[in-house]
């Protein structure tokens, strides 16, 4: 177990390194970070000496060392536009994104799962068969025209949500900035979690289908039903305990997904989070930042997935034998 | 009966909400980069600075100047102006405003990496008496008023000793502000939030002015500021995408209003690169085949004014009669007449997030010029990668848009189309590699010149120079737009360098 634990730390921090030259490696194609600081007079003089100053004229590996000796000790650069070491402007920027993804996951297990169960315990039924057509034009139609569709009818129609923005914020034991105990900041959070949830909902609607009529095939469930269980307890405690599971695996790693889609729905909802952050970071090439995003980012993954590999190492001892498990 | 409780105190924070104050919420396309008034010559940054502090005098609608924290001023020689300043004013931090504040400012504008081009040619500024400072140029300065327009005053006392300017790390000065302006800066989300409340001390108690606080969202996407304003959440928006223009004056409630500007799209063709934009006939060939008016009405849906000079009508350098020309059989016949009757291939870049549509723009252009058998290979770039390769010469033909921070033609001269200069920083963005020494000897003399009637005609020899050399091809001169809902008054606070005067602002009860 030990020897397996230490071979997926090895490997871990081997991927993150790979990222952290990537993310360097992008940095140059970017385009150029002077440029966006100095207005268009300044004679290319002064420019070249703050490129100087930046330490952007040294070669690649100097430049490398260079962060990679800070990254060590935790520090991913200094931000050129927020003036701040990057880790903590991304920091900062967390909880507006992990409320965010936590009310999409909220609402999409509300919204999937009776859905899932309903389409696959009456599959024939007029509403399971409308579920499944609207669960393929969602799977089909791009997050942001959906997001923009959303906004046109909840704000600029019916008035019913704002249209961007995070509202009003309370903040939790001084370290947590929310917007889940206001009514503005609840408010403010409708349209960009609805958007969200439904990028990701047809995948669970139809996921939790196919699973589920798996399961009802299954032995267990004819017995429950010779044995003369009220359908109700069957359909709900005994077949759905057992779909989740696959079901709570695919999601782990959809998570890494969400956090994709956050980028866009963040830019659409001018979400003040991490996604958001991250295009307007490219957009003025402050690429001490976009770095740092990535490898937050990557390293968020990295620990994820050793997490559940380690989580699957307890559960299913194969997996730890040589041929498996590398 | 755990989960109750908490659902009631969850419910009973909810319903305790705050209500606001009238305020005026406005959303941009970008924030200021830094408190710093000094710290970046930008749009954002001079938007801020009217917000917060008061220029020596700014410019009126009509082009004159209007006296702010200046109450008067007087020429005593080509060299020195005379400014007597405003004797009851406070900055923020309760310390009295003087003439040593100016000084102070004018010095510190003097180190200014982004307003040191402008600030060098004036040499000094002196103290006559408590309210009244002399400014002295580096040699007779017909634009020292365009200058001084740039002039915030900085409260001395607060920031002296703390006031370094960097552009990449946190300053006091970046972090901390205390102007004289009509409002108070209180907070700031970078990126997505400031907030400004009224200066309850201001000085000028005849503005109309009546916004308590200003809360200062910065939106990116287009869609997302309309949507904004659209449903109310905002108050105030800018800019209107060209798209949108129709849509929103169509709706009820919200009013637009739209002002030409003086910031001029052009193209440059390179004639060190290309040996067949050296002849002059190609040129103007060019010039003739590309249809400035169908572009502006097509693309831009009348969001600009067709140029055919680089002058916009409200600075001297502007020739009446220089109208945008479109004629492709004469373009056809020069082409002809120079031998590339058959057309060549050539490369072009344009930046598709900095100017108005202006992807679109290049690709008409590009269509354009297929007319008369000139193949473009257009590629388009995002603005921080564009300014790079623009900066290398890199392609052919390249989009450039030039806003004259004095307000004067010879600004554009200057950068645009004098004799690139690594010394003397003159060219720095003539990407045509145009140089015709006599051109640089009007700008040398405009510069200098005290008689307003001898520097008109300088300026106007210039553009026509330029128009008989086609030397480059003018586009269109872009408009601003801004909208508002109907009870902000928005028509007398806005202006053609998109500085808002929120100040003045006026919003219906």
């Amino acid at each position: 177990m030990l020897i397996f634990l230490l071979r997926r730390l090895v490997q871990a921090c081997f991927v993150m390194i790979i990222i952290s030259v990537i993310s360097f490696a992008i940095q140059d194609k970017l385009g150029d970070p002077v440029q966006q600081m100095v207005s268009m007079a300044v004679s290319s003089d002064e420019r070249e000496q703050l490129r100087e100053q930046l330490g952007l004229n040294d070669s690649f590996l100097n430049q490398y060392w260079r962060f990679a000796k800070g990254a060590i000790q935790g520090d991913l650069g200094t931000s050129y536009h927020y003036k701040e070491p990057a880790l903590d402007v991304i920091l900062k920027k967390l909880p507006a994104t992990l409320e965010l993804v936590f009310c999409a996951i909220l609402l999409i297990i509300i919204v999937a799962t009776p859905c899932g169960v309903l389409a696959a315990i009456k599959p024939k039924h007029p509403v399971s068969r409308l579920l499944m057509i609207i669960s393929s034009i969602g799977l089909s139609v791009p997050i942001f025209i959906i997001a923009i569709f959303m906004v046109y009818l909840f704000s600029v129609e019916w008035n019913i949500a704002p249209s961007f923005g995070r509202g009003e914020t309370t903040e939790i034991l001084g370290l947590w900035d929310s917007g889940i105990f206001t009514k503005d900041g609840l408010s403010h959070l409708l349209l960009p979690s609805l958007s969200l949830a439904i990028a990701l909902m047809p995948i669970f609607v139809r996921l939790i289908r196919a699973e589920m009529m798996d399961v009802l095939q299954s032995e267990y469930i004819r017995f429950a039903w010779s044995k003369g269980l009220s359908a109700k307890r069957i359909y709900f405690i005994h077949a759905l305990k057992n779909t989740m599971l696959p079901v709570i695996t695919v999601g782990g790693i959809q998570a890494g997904t969400l956090v994709a889609y956050t980028i866009l729905t963040e830019t659409i909802f001018q979400w003040p989070g991490m996604g958001f952050l991250f295009m307007d970071a490219v957009s003025r090439v402050d690429t001490p930042l976009v770095a740092a995003y990535l490898i937050v980012v990557g390293g968020m993954f990295v620990i994820t997935n050793t997490v559940v590999d380690l989580i699957y190492g307890l559960v299913n001892p194969t997996v730890r034998l040589a041929s498996h498990g590398l | 009966m755990k989960i109750k409780v908490i659902i009631a105190c969850y419910l009973v924070l909810i319903l305790c909400n705050k209500v606001s104050a009238t305020t005026l919420e406005i959303a941009l396309n970008a924030d200021p980069v830094s408190l710093d008034p000094h710290e970046q010559l930008s749009e954002g940054t001079l938007q801020f600075s009217h917000f917060t502090f008061d220029p020596l005098l700014r410019w009126e609608k009509s082009g004159q100047f209007e006296a702010r924290l200046a109450t008067k001023w007087q020429r005593l020689d080509a060299h020195t102006m005379r400014f007597f300043l405003r004797k009851d004013v406070t900055f923020h931090s309760g310390n009295p405003f003087s003439a040593k504040d100016v000084i102070y400012t004018i010095n510190r504008l003097k180190t200014s990496p982004d307003f040191r081009a402008m600030f060098n040619s004036i040499a000094s500024a002196s103290i006559v008496d408590k309210y009244t400072v002399d400014v002295h140029a580096t040699s007779p300065n017909p634009l020292l008023l365009n200058i001084m327009a740039y002039v915030f005053p900085m409260d001395q006392a607060f920031y002296q000793g703390r006031d370094e300017i960097i552009k990449y790390g946190k300053t006091f000065a970046s972090q901390n502000v205390s102007g004289t302006g009509p409002f108070v800066y209180i907070s700031r989300e970078l990126g997505s939030r400031m907030e400004l409340k009224r200066n309850p001390n201001y000085w000028d108690t005849n503005s109309p002015g009546n916004v308590n606080k200003i809360i200062l969202t910065p939106i990116r996407t287009d869609s997302t500021r309309l949507a904004a304003l659209f449903s109310g959440d905002v108050d105030f928006i800018f800019p209107i995408s060209p798209i949108d223009i129709e849509r929103t004056k169509r709706t009820s409630g919200i009013h637009l209003v739209t002002i030409p500007s003086t910031r001029i799209l052009l193209l440059h063709m390179n004639q060190n690169r290309r040996q067949e934009f050296k002849d002059v006939k190609v040129r103007k060939a060019i010039n003739l085949a590309i249809d400035q008016s169908l572009i502006v009405e097509k693309i831009l849906k009348g969001h600009a004014t067709p140029a055919g000079q680089l002058s916009a009508d409200r600075f001297l350098g502007h020739v009446h009669d220089l109208e945008p020309e479109y004629d492709l059989r004469k373009a056809q016949d020069l082409m002809k007449q120079a031998g590339y009757e058959k057309g060549f291939r050539i490369s072009m870049m344009a930046p598709n997030n900095r100017y108005m549509n202006d992807e679109k723009v290049a690709q008409a252009v590009a269509a354009m010029l297929a007319r008369i058998n000139i193949t473009v290979d257009l590629k388009t770039l995002p603005k921080a990668q564009y300014f790079q390769e623009f900066d290398n010469h890199a392609a052919d033909i390249m989009m450039l848009g030039w806003q004259s921070d004095t307000m004067d033609s010879n600004n554009l001269f200057e950068f645009i189309v004098a004799c690139p200069n690594n010394k003397t920083g003159l060219g720095a963005y003539n990407a045509s590699e145009y140089c015709r020494p006599s051109l640089d000897d009007n700008i040398h003399q405009a510069n200098r010149e005290m008689d307003q009637e001898k520097r008109i005609i300088l300026l106007q020899q210039i553009e026509q120079t330029l128009y008989e050399d086609a030397a480059v091809v003018p586009l269109y001169w872009q408009s601003l737009s801004w909208a508002a809902k109907n009870k902000v008054k928005i028509q007398d606070i806005v202006n053609d360098q998109n500085y808002p005067y929120l100040g003045d602002l006026f919003i219906d009860e």
